[in-house]
C-alpha cells in the first residue's frame, strides 16, 4: 500500500488512486505523424529511481497528479496536479497557508 | 535467591492429585498456578471425546491438561506429533477446528484460543492421530527424503500427455496420502469486515518492550494502538516467573496496563499485524468472535496507517536437532515453562530441560517451582556442574550436567512397555539419549527416562515484520542471532525483537524506541544481568555411528540428513534449498526451523551462516483467511450493484432483472408462462406495430461545460462536433491512442457552452475518466468542466410508430411536428401539468420513430406511470435488454460486442465518419497500414442458410470447402445473435476477411460456417449487409403517423414522490419496502420514531442512520485564475465565508458551501432564486450544474457513528484530522462517495455520507448490515 500525498485531499492510500502511466511522455499535436505518435505511444522509458508517473484520484477529488516516486524504494517525494493552472491554484493556496515570518 | 525459588509454592498438584474431584479429567492440571479463568470451564471436543479447559487455556494447554499428548501426525511421515511450543512457531499441534461449514483446516492448537464447544480434530492421519495406517511411512523414509516427489514422478515420461496423466494421478494419490488436512467444502456462514484506522504511533507486542513503548509514548501524548496477537497481554511477562524491575511479573503487568488505559491506548487483543507495507501502513487482523452470532463478524481486516511504529515483537525460541527430537514431550524450553506459569499445567512429570544458555536454566528453575523432576542438560563445558551453584538456584528436585545434550528420544511400546524405538503406543518420550561433549565431539553416554524433554537451543528475534519492508536482518555472532537491519522509516524495533533478553532490560528498550522516534535522549541502558557463562553455538547433536532422523522443520517434515542431501545435489542458495526440501514452506513458514537449516546448510557447505543468507520473510505473518480478505465484498456485496429509479417500478411490472456491468437492468418482462425467448421476441415485435418503452437509464450521461466545450468535443470524436447547432443531437465515436474504437454515443448540444455526451453503458465510467485525463493532462488550456449526470437523469427509450403519438399526449411545450422536431433534434419540455421538466432527443437505436425522454431521477416513476397508462392504451409494451439488443441487431447498430478494443472505424462500416477536415484522437495511428489493411475482419450480417437454423454469439466463421469439416482459427467470429422478429428467423453481427465484398465473391463451392465447437454446433451462414431491416431509415422518418387508436388525453400526470418517502425507499427493492421502516432508517439499537428528528431521538443509540431530506445541491467550478470572481458569486449567494480545502462554511439560510477541490465547490440547500444566478453564471468563470438527484445523503450518528465508517472509509476521522466542518471525498466499496462531519453536534459527532443515487441501495444494505453488530 503505497500513501499519495494529494495536494487536495492530503495523504491518501493508493486504493483511492488509478495508474496513469508515465507522465515524461510528451504527446505530439493531433495532426503530427504517425511515427511521432507511434513513438509516444508505444517506446518508452522504464526507470530504475526516480520516476514522474501519473495518478488520478478517482475516489477522492478526481484530479490527475504527476507523482514523483522513486521505482525502487516507492519512497513519493512530491505530487502536485497535473493541469498547470490546478498546480498554480495549490502553490497559491499553500503560500497564503505559510505564516510569513 | 528469591523467594519464590527457596519456597516454591506446593502447587503440585501432582502428587495430591486426587484433590479435587473436578481436576480428575485434567491430570496434568496443577492447582494453583496459572492465569487461566478455573470459575470458568470450557468444554469442547477433542476428536469427539468431551474434554475441559478454563477460560485462558489454549486449546494446546487444555489438550495437555487432559492428558493427550498425540494431537497430529506428521505431513509425510506420520509420526505422531504432539504439542511443541506456545506459540505461532508450532510445528506440531496442528488440527482442524470447528465443525461443518465452519470447519477450518491447519489451525495452531498452541494460539487458538478455547472456547465453549470448540470441536478439534487431528489431521493428516487416518482413521485417527492414535492410530494411522499411513505410519509405515515412516519405515519407508529413506525413499521419500528431500526432492523425493519431483524426482520419482516426473521422471515418468515427462512431456507427454501420457506422463502427465501419470503425474496427476500420483499427486492426487499422494496428497490424499499426505492428508493436509481437510477444510469445508460449504461456503463460509460467517461475515467478515474491513476495517481503517489512524494512529501516531502503532506498537506491535505487549510485551515488557511494547507496554513500556506504549505507555510512554501515550503518556508523551501521542495517539497509540498497541496490537498483541495472543488473547492476552504481556507477552513473556505471562510465560516467566523471574522478577521485572523488582516485581513480580504479574504485578508490574497490571501496573503498566492500569497506565495505558489511563493514557487512551487503543488495545488490540487477538489482532495480528501480518504485514507492514509502504507509507507506514500495517495489515493486521482481528480475531472477533469464536462462533459469532448472525450479526456478528468472525474477523476483522485491519488497515492502519501509522505515523511511526515500534515493533516489539518478541523472539521465538530454537530447538535443537537431535534424534526423533519430533517425539509428542518435545518442546521448547520456553514453551514448557508458559504451559506451567500461564496455563498451570505441566507437559511432564520428569522432564529433561537441555539448553545452550543460560535462559534455559530458568526454565528449569520454574519447571522445578512447579513440582516436576527436572534434570538439566547443559551443552556448555565451562558451567558448574553442582546443583548449588546455579544461577537460578535450583531446588532440590534439579540434577545437572555440564557438556551434555540431547542425542535421541526414545518412545515407550504401550503392549509391551519396554523402552525402544518403537512405533507403536501413544508414540511420546519415554527415555532419553544422552551425548557428552568430549575431546572427539559428542559422544553416546547414558540414557534418562523422562517425560518431556524441554529444549532451548537460544532465541530468534522476530524480524519479520521488518522484512516485509525490505530490510536484511543481520547476524550478530555473540548473541547468536539475526537482528533487524537499519531501516530510514520511523521504525523502531525493541525488547526481545531486538536481541535484549532480560525483562527489564528489554522495558528500558521499549521507552528508548519511543525516545529515538520522538527525537528525545535515551535513557542509560541498564547492565544487563551477569552471564554466569556465554551461550554456545550449537544446532545440532549427531555422534559417530549413529543415524539418526533429526527434524528441523516438523510441519513439512523435513530433516538434517535432506538439508545436507540438498546442499550434496548443489542446491547452495537458501532459496533453492526452500524450494527442494520444502524446509519453511509449512503454515509457521519457517519460525521453526529456518535458523537450524540455515546452520546445518552452512556446515554442509563449510560457510558461516550469513554467508549462507536467510530467506526474506513475507506478508503473511501469520495465516490470514480467505474470508477476512474478501471481507464484505461477497455475495451480492461482491461488487456494488447500481440500481436505476426504476427499479422498483420494473420489477412491479414483473420485470426479470439482469446484470449490465454494474447495474442492474430489466431483461424482459414476461406474461404468464412466457420464457425469455417468448418474452423478447414479443416484445420487440410489439415496439416495431406501435410502442415500447425501454428503462436506458444506464447509458453514461457526461455533462461537458465550458467555453471550449465544442473544440474539446472535436479533438475528442472523429466527427465534427463543434459545429453541431444548440437543439441537435449527432451520433459520434471516439477512438483511443492507437487508432482503435473506443466507445460510441450521441452528443446533445443542450446550450451555447452546455453539451451533454452519452456513452454506452459499459463505457461510461473509462470515458468519463479518459476525458478528465484528456483535459487535466494533455490540453488544459480548454475551459472545460466534466460531470457524471447518469445518475441525475432518469432516461426512457420511446420507440415504434405510435411513440410521437403518446409523446405529443404527455408532454408540453414541445411541438413534435416533424419539421419542429426532426429526426436528431432535442428539445426541453415538461411533462403534462407542468411541474417535471424533461428532456427529449429522436434517436433511434431501434430503427424506430423513437425519442430518448429524461426526468430528474426523482420523477422516474411519474413519468414512467404516465407512458406506461399511454403505451398500454396504443398496445405498446415494456421492453428489457433483450428485445432492445433484438431490435439493434436488426438494425445493425453496433454495441458492446463489436465495440470490443479490437475494431477500427472501417471495420465496424463507419470509416465515412471519420473527419477529413480536422485532427481528431486516435486519427495518426488509425493510418497505420496493419489498420488500413482492407483485407481485415469486417463488420458484416448474417443469416442462416437453412431455414429455422440457429446460430450462437462467440462462434468462429471458417471457409471450408463443400462437405468438410472446418478447421483452423477460421476468418472470422460471430459477435451478436437474435432472433429476428421482423424477418421470422435467426441473423447475426459477425466479422469476417475482406468483409461484405470479399464474401460476395465466394466460390460456390465453398461454405461459410458459423463453428462453435465448445458446445458442438455447425451452422452455414450466409454473409449480408448488417442492416437487416429499413437500410433507408424510412421507419425513423415516417411520411405520417398511424392513429392513435385510443384517447390519452385523460390521461394525468402524479408528481414525484419523492418528498414525502425518500430516494432510497423509492428506488427500493419492491414496493413491501414501503411497509418496511428499516428500508429507510435503522438504528443500532433504538428504532426511531421521528425520523425528521433522529437527533434527539436516537440520543443512546450506537448508531443510527437515515436518509437526509432532499435539498438543491449543485456543483460549481472554476477556471484557473477565476477563483476568486467565483468565490465572489458563491458568497453572495450562500451569505457565509468562502470555505478552505476540505471544509464547509454554513451561510444564511443553513446554505452550505463545500470545497470539493481546488477550483470546485458543493452548495447544499440554495433556494430556486440562488440555482438561477449559478445556472446563468458568467461561462468565462466557470460552470455550474445541479446534482440534486443525482446523490443521495444520509446522515449517521451515535457513539459509534465514526467506527461504522470506518468500516468502509479510508478517512482519518479522529478529532484533531477531521473536526466538525470538515468535508472529504473517498471510496466507499470501489465508489466515489463524500463525508461531511456537521457542526453544531459535536458530541457524539454526527455525519453525513454522500452516495451516487444508483449505488445507495447497495451501499445502504452495506451500511446496515455492519450496523447490525451494535444491535442488541
Ligand atoms: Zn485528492
Amino acid at each position: 500500500m503505497l500513501r499519495i500525498p494529494c495536494p487536495y485531499c492530503g495523504p491518501r492510500d493508493h486504493a483511492e488512486f488509478d495508474y496513469g502511466g508515465d507522465a515524461t511522455v510528451v504527446w505530439p499535436a493531433l495532426d503530427d505523424t504517425t511515427e511521432a505518435w507511434v513513438e509516444a505511444l508505444y517506446f518508452r522509458d522504464d526507470p530504475k529511481g526516480p520516476h514522474r508517473e501519473l495518478w488520478r484520484h478517482a475516489r477522492g477529488c478526481r484530479l490527475w497528479l504527476i507523482v514523483e516516486r522513486d521505482t525502487v524504494t516507492h519512497e513519493i517525494s512530491a505530487a502536485h496536479p497535473a493541469h498547470p493552472g490546478m498546480a498554480d491554484e495549490v502553490t497559491a493556496q499553500s503560500q497564503a497557508e505559510t505564516p510569513s515570518a | 535467591m528469591t523467594d519464590a525459588a527457596t519456597t516454591p509454592p506446593v502447587d503440585l498438584d501432582l502428587r495430591r492429585r486426587d484433590a479435587a474431584a473436578a481436576l480428575a479429567a485434567e491430570p496434568n492440571r496443577l492447582v494453583v498456578r496459572g492465569i487461566i479463568d478455573r470459575a470458568a470451564p470450557r468444554r469442547f471436543q477433542w476428536e469427539g471425546r468431551e474434554l475441559k479447559g478454563y477460560a485462558g487455556d489454549t486449546l494446546a494447554s487444555a489438550l495437555i491438561a487432559s492428558g493427550v499428548r498425540t494431537v497430529a501426525r506428521g505431513f509425510k511421515y506420520h509420526r505422531p506429533r504432539g504439542v511443541m511450543s506456545a506459540g505461532v512457531e508450532e510445528g506440531g499441534a496442528i488440527v482442524a477446528v470447528g465443525e461443518g461449514d465452519r470447519r477450518i483446516a491447519n489451525i495452531n492448537a498452541a494460539t487458538q484460543e478455547l472456547y465453549e464447544g470448540l470441536a478439534a480434530f487431528g489431521q493428516n492421519a487416518w482413521p485417527s492421530v492414535s492410530w494411522d495406517a499411513a505410519r509405515v511411512n515412516d519405515r519407508l523414509g529413506r525413499f521419500l527424503g528431500a526432492g523425493f516427489y519431483y524426482k520419482t514422478f516426473f521422471s515418468f515420461t515427462p512431456n507427454t500427455p501420457d506422463g502427465t496423466g501419470h503425474w496427476m494421478l500420483f499427486e492426487r494419490a499422494i496428497r490424499a496420502a499426505a492428508g493436509m488436512g481437510k477444510a469445508s467444502r460449504e461456503p463460509d456462514p460467517d461475515q467478515y469486515e474491513a476495517a481503517h484506522a489512524h494512529c501516531d504511533m502503532l506498537v506491535v507486542g505487549s510485551g515488557p518492550a511494547g507496554l513500556e513503548a506504549a505507555r510512554v509514548a501515550a503518556e508523551a501524548g501521542l495517539d497509540v494502538i498497541l496490537a498483541e496477537q495472543d488473547f492476552e497481554l504481556g507477552g513473556r511477562l505471562l510465560a516467566e516467573a523471574a522478577e521485572i524491575d523488582s516485581a513480580a511479573p504479574g504485578d508490574w503487568r497490571d501496573q503498566r496496563l492500569a497506565a495505558l488505559r489511563a493514557a487512551g491506548v487503543r488495545i488490540m487483543l487477538r489482532t495480528t499485524v501480518f504485514g507492514l507495507y509502504d507509507g507506514g501502513v500495517a495489515g493486521m487482523m482481528e480475531r472477533v468472535a469464536h462462533s459469532p452470532e448472525p450479526h456478528q463478524v468472525r474477523e476483522r481486516f485491519w488497515t492502519v496507517r501509522a505515523d511511526r511504529i515500534v515493533l516489539a515483537t518478541g523472539a521465538i525460541e530454537r530447538g535443537l536437532a537431535f534424534g526423533e527430537n519430533d517425539r509428542p514431550g518435545v518442546m521448547t524450553a520456553g514453551a514448557a515453562q508458559a504451559y506451567v506459569n500461564r496455563f498451570g499445567v505441566a507437559p511432564g512429570r520428569r522432564a529433561v530441560v537441555a539448553t545452550t544458555h543460560d535462559g534455559g536454566l530458568g526454565a528449569a528453575a520454574d519447571l522445578a517451582a512447579a513440582g516436576l523432576e527436572v534434570a538439566i542438560l547443559d551443552a556448555r563445558t565451562g558451567v558448574a556442574r553442582e546443583i548449588g551453584d546455579t544461577p537460578s538456584g535450583l531446588g532440590a528436585a534439579v540434577s545437572h550436567l555440564a557438556g551434555a545434550a540431547p542425542l535421541r528420544t526414545l518412545g515407550r511400546a504401550r503392549a509391551l512397555g519396554d523402552v525402544g524405538d518403537v512405533m507403536f503406543g501413544d508414540g511420546g518420550v519415554a527415555a532419553l539419549e544422552i551425548a557428552l561433549d568430549t575431546d572427539r565431539g559428542w559422544r553416546v553416554a547414558d540414557r534418562i527416562e523422562c517425560d518431556m524433554v524441554a529444549v532451548s537451543g537460544g532465541w530468534s528475534p522476530v524480524v519479520n515484520l521488518l522484512s516485509h519492508r525490505g530490510v536484511k536482518p543481520v547476524w550478530d555472532t555473540e548473541r547468536l542471532c539475526f537482528l533487524p537491519g537499519e531501516t530510514s522509516e520511523p521504525i523502531e524495533v525493541c525488547g526481545a525483537a531486538a536481541g535484549v533478553w532480560e525483562a527489564g532490560a528489554c522495558a528500558a528498550s521499549g521507552r528508548n524506541a519511543v525516545a529515538r522516534l520522538l527525537g528525545r535522549t535515551e535513557e542509560e541502558a541498564p547492565l544487563r544481568r551477569a552471564s554466569a557463562s556465554p551461550p554456545r553455538e550449537m544446532y545440532e547433536v549427531r555422534a559417530p555411528g549413529r543415524k539418526l532422523k533429526s527434524f528441523i522443520d516438523p510441519q513439512h517434515d523435513v530433516t538434517t540428513e535432506d538439508v545436507r542431501q540438498a546442499a550434496c545435489e548443489g542446491y547452495v542458495s537458501v532459496e533453492h534449498l526452500k524450494r527442494y526440501t520444502t524446509l519453511g514452506m509449512a503454515t509457521d513458514q519457517g519460525k521453526n526451523g529456518n535458523i537450524l537449516g540455515l546452520a546445518v546448510m552452512a556446515e554442509a557447505l563449510k560457510r558461516e551462516i550469513p554467508e549462507v543468507g536467510t530467506t526474506t520473510f513475507r506478508p503473511p505473518y501469520t495465516p490470514v483467511s480467505l474470508g477476512v480478505l474478501a471481507g464484505r465484498s461477497r455475495g451480492k456485496h461482491f461488487k456494488p450493484k447500481r440500481r436505476t429509479p426504476l427499479h422498483a417500478w420494473s420489477l412491479a411490472q414483473g420485470a426479470v432483472m439482469t446484470d449490465a456491468g454494474l447495474w442492474r437492468r430489466s431483461w424482459y418482462f414476461p406474461h404468464a408462462m412466457e420464457g425469455l425467448d417468448d418474452a423478447y421476441i414479443r416484445e420487440a415485435a410489439a415496439v416495431r406495430a406501435s410502442v415500447g418503452l425501454c428503462d436506458v437509464t444506464s447509458l453514461g450521461k457526461i455533462s461537458v461545460q465550458g467555453p471550449d466545450a465544442g473544440e474539446f468535443l472535436n479533438r475528442v470524436y472523429v466527427n465534427g462536433m463543434a459545429k453541431l447547432p444548440v437543439g441537435k443531437a449527432r451520433y459520434g465515436v471516439m477512438l483511443r491512442d492507437d487508432g482503435l474504437v473506443f466507445d460510441d454515443g450521441a452528443v446533445w448540444r443542450l446550450g451555447e457552452t452546455d453539451y451533454l455526451v452519452t456513452t454506452t453503458t459499459a463505457g461510461a465510467g473509462k470515458v468519463m475518466s479518459w476525458l478528465e485525463e484528456l483535459s487535466q493532462t494533455r490540453w488544459p488550456e480548454l475551459r472545460v468542466a466534466l460531470s457524471s449526470v447518469t445518475d441525475r437523469w432518469a432516461g426512457v427509450a420511446v420507440a415504434g410508430p405510435q411513440a410521437r403519438n403518446l409523446l405529443t399526449a404527455l408532454v408540453e411545450d414541445v411541438d413534435f411536428e416533424d419539421a419542429a422536431f426532426p429526426f436528431m433534434g432535442v428539445r426541453a419540455g415538461r411533462l403534462k401539468g407542468g411541474e417535471i421538466e424533461c428532456w427529449l432527443a429522436r434517436l433511434s437505436f431501434s430503427g424506430e420513430l423513437a425519442y430518448e425522454i429524461y426526468v430528474e431521477s426523482d420523477h422516474a416513476p411519474a413519468l414512467m406511470d404516465v407512458l406506461w397508462e399511454g403505451a398500454k392504451a396504443l398496445g405498446g409494451v415494456l421492453y428489457g435488454t433483450e428485445a432492445l439488443g433484438a431490435l439493434r441487431i436488426e438494425k445493425g447498430h453496433v454495441a458492446g460486442p463489436e465495440l470490443d478494443g479490437r475494431t477500427t472505424l472501417a471495420d465496424l462500416g463507419l470509416g465515412a465518419m471519420g473527419s477529413t477536415k480536422k485532427p481528431y484522437l486516435g486519427a495518426a495511428l488509425a493510418q497505420r497500414e496493419v489498420l488500413a489493411d482492407a483485407g481485415r475482419q469486417r463488420l458484416v450480417g448474417l443469416t442462416p442458410l437453412e431455414e429455422g437454423a440457429q446460430f450462437k454469439a462467440g462462434s468462429i466463421l471458417c471457409r471450408v470447402p463443400l462437405g468438410e469439416s472446418p478447421s483452423g482459427h477460421g476468418v472470422g467470429w460471430v459477435s451478436s445473435v437474435t432472433y429476428s422478429p421482423a424477418l421470422g428467423h435467426w441473423i447475426g453481427l459477425g466479422f469476417i476477411e475482406g468483409g461484405i465484398e470479399k464474401a460476395a465473391t465466394r466460390k460456390a463451392e465453398e461454405a461459410i460456417i458459423a463453428a462453435d465447437p465448445v458446445r458442438g454446433a455447425e451452422t452455414r451462414v450466409r454473409v449480408v449487409s448488417p442492416h437487416f431491416i429499413d437500410p433507408e431509415g424510412a421507419r425513423m422518418r415516417p411520411e405520417a403517423d398511424p392513429a392513435p387508436g385510443a384517447d390519452l388525453s385523460t390521461i394525468n400526470v402524479r408528481p414525484s414522490r419523492r418528498s414525502a418517502f425518500g430516494t432510497l425507499w423509492l428506488d427500493g427493492l419492491d414496493n413491501r419496502a414501503a411497509d418496511d421502516p428499516n428500508a429507510r432508517r435503522v438504528v443500532g439499537r433504538v428504532e426511531l420514531d421521528d425520523p425528521e428528528d433522529p437527533v434527539s431521538d436516537a440520543q443512546d443509540a450506537a448508531v443510527w442512520l437515515v436518509e437526509e431530506r432532499p435539498r438543491p445541491l449543485w456543483r460549481v467550478e472554476a477556471w484557473p485564475g477565476r477563483r476568486a470572481a467565483v468565490e465572489g458569486l458563491l458568497r453572495e449567494l450562500s451569505g457565509g465565508a468562502a470555505p478552505a480545502y476540505g471544509r464547509t462554511e454554513i451561510g444564511e439560510d443553513e446554505i452550505e458551501l463545500s470545497r470539493a477541490g481546488p477550483l470546485s465547490w458543493r452548495v447544499l440547500g440554495l433556494g430556486p432564486e440562488g440555482g438561477e444566478r449559478l445556472a446563468m453564471m458568467d461561462a468565462e468563470d466557470g460552470a455550474a450544474l445541479e446534482l440534486s438527484h443525482a446523490e443521495v445523503a444520509v446522515r449517521i450518528g451515535g457513539r459509534e457513528a465514526a467506527t461504522l465508517l470506518n468500516r468502509f472509509l479510508p478517512l482519518d476521522l479522529r478529532d484533531a484530522s477531521f473536526p466538525e466542518g470538515s468535508t472529504a471525498i473517498t471510496g466507499f466499496h470501489h465508489t466515489p462517495v463524500t463525508l461531511d462531519r456537521l457542526s453544531g453536534a459535536s458530541i457524539p459527532p454526527t455525519y453525513r455520507l454522500w452516495v451516487p443515487r444508483s449505488y445507495a441501495w447497495s451501499l445502504w444494505g452495506l451500511l446496515r448490515e455492519s450496523a447490525a453488530q451494535w444491535r442488541g
